[in-house]
């Protein structure tokens, strides 16, 4: 009787760990899907359309140091090394805001030099995102031997880039692992801050008109919404309060570019097996706006990297 | 004083069982999803969960013109075929991947930069056990200048 008694209070015991070995990982999901940048948990066996119109969570993605970059590249900008924060500058950061912001911003600015071949400055900004990482105690989110293969390949930027991507993946991944989501939301919101920054400098306003990089800079009303929701996922959190109120500035301007788009027709290209989607944008950006926005920026960044 | 040791073990196996799905995940995006990439450039975002049969994820990013991207979504071995639909911001459907019979990537390119929205969803699809089948899920986007 004893026996069966510890044997009927052993099955509950198992099933309870098993209950909360389950949910416990399942709400790990949840409630880290619920702050985290990216991701979403729902339930739901209808179908694909109720599933849509049902979703109850959402979570916003931003674009990354690399492909912020690879868009000022891409629009033809020229580089300017001053436009970086110097990385000199990394000895005032000791707060885990700064340092996540500045995270962000050296990452975008070594993403930058990478894609133009500054191999100094690629080494000097990866030392200085490696020197926040650790001080937000991302472990080997940037390690010795990432500076080292980086050096040992500094000729070659395919290699370059892919250390670059898989080091802010380190530490992105870290952040959202470890229940920090409000700091990888700042990382992220330095990151393109930064981005955007250095677009705004870039143009030439004696050549404003059909300038390719003010047409990025206007791609960026697109993203301010989602940064705004994603830092609403940590709300309540000092520095992400601090942070939506200077982000709000920027989407205040933002407001005042007016875009409309045709919408989109999907289109299979067998020549080079991909989907094009076809659609075509009408936006109106002054050149009066335009200069609120580069300041209204400008003041951002310059508080980011005090 | 039996007990309070019981708990205790529960309690450390419980954290380490937490601990190992969030590793597993980011070992698993690393190992299983960044290959599918190919030859284009992951941008550095990192989007894996567990996730159950019948359950979805959901994901906003904002693609650009004048970019090609490869969409690469990966679910562990053990689940059902993880499907992928991509909706644009009038709600209507580009590309799903349950009619394109469960690719794990879609490549494509915009002519003009959209916010697109990713729905994730571990089809029900050959699930018959009682206790649905959980696993890590995860999606990447590469990307090369056109």
């Amino acid at each position: 009787m004893n026996k069966l008694l510890k044997i009927g209070n052993g099955v509950p015991a198992l099933l309870f760990l098993f209950l909360l070995v389950f949910t416990g990982c399942r709400s790990g999901v949840r409630g880290e899907n619920k702050e985290a940048d990216s991701l979403a948990v729902t339930r739901s066996d209808a179908a694909v359309y109720e599933d849509i119109k049902q979703a109850e969570k959402i979570f916003y993605t931003l674009p990354s140091p690399l492909e912020s970059a690879m868009l000022i590249k891409s629009a033809g900008a020229v580089f300017d090394e001053d436009l970086l924060n110097p990385v000199d500058n990394t000895r005032n950061y000791n707060t885990n805001k700064s340092m996540a912001l500045n995270l962000g911003i050296y990452t975008c600015d070594l993403s930058f030099a990478s894609l133009y071949d500054q191999t100094q400055l690629i080494i000097n900004y990866m030392n200085a995102a490696k020197k926040m990482a650790d001080g937000l105690g991302i472990l080997d989110a940037i390690s010795d031997e990432d500076v080292e293969k980086l050096e040992a390949n500094i000729h070659d930027r395919e290699v370059i880039m892919d250390i670059v991507s898989q080091t802010y993946m380190n530490s992105n991944s870290y952040l959202e692992e470890n229940g920090q989501p409000a700091i990888a939301a700042i990382v992220l919101t330095g990151g393109w801050i930064e981005g955007l920054y250095i677009s705004t400098q870039l143009v030439d306003m004696k050549d404003f008109d059909n300038n390719k990089l003010v047409g990025r800079i206007i791609d960026q009303k697109l993203s301010i919404d989602i940064l705004l929701r994603l830092l609403e996922g940590s709300k309540g959190h000092p520095a992400i309060d601090e942070i939506m109120a200077q982000i709000r500035k920027v989407k205040t301007v933002f407001d005042k570019i007016q875009v409309t788009t045709t919408p989109v027709r999907p289109e299979y290209d067998q020549a080079a097996n991909v989907t094009v989607l076809k659609s075509e944008i009408k936006a109106e950006l002054s050149p009066d706006v335009f200069t609120e926005l580069a300041r209204t920026v400008t003041e951002i960044r310059s508080n980011l990297i005090k | 004083m039996r007990r309070l040791k019981i708990v205790t073990v529960l309690m450390l196996f419980i954290l380490a069982s937490g601990a190992s799905v969030n590793g597993q995940c980011k070992a698993f995006a690393k190992k299983t999803c960044l290959p599918e990439l190919g030859s284009y450039t992951h941008d550095g975002n990192y989007h894996a969960t567990t996730l159950t049969v019948g359950e979805e994820a959901e994901l906003y990013k904002t693609f650009y013109s004048d970019m090609e991207y490869r969409l690469a979504v990966c679910g562990d071995e053990g689940l059902p075929p993880v499907e992928f639909t991509v909706i644009d911001a009038n709600k209507n459907i580009l590309f799903s991947s349950r009619q394109a019979n469960y690719p794990k990537y879609w490549d494509f390119r915009l002519e003009s930069s959209q916010q697109l929205r990713i729905v994730l969803k571990v089809s029900t699809s050959g699930s018959q056990g009682e206790i649905p089948p959980s696993g890590c899920v995860a999606i990447m986007f590469g990307f090369k200048i056109k």
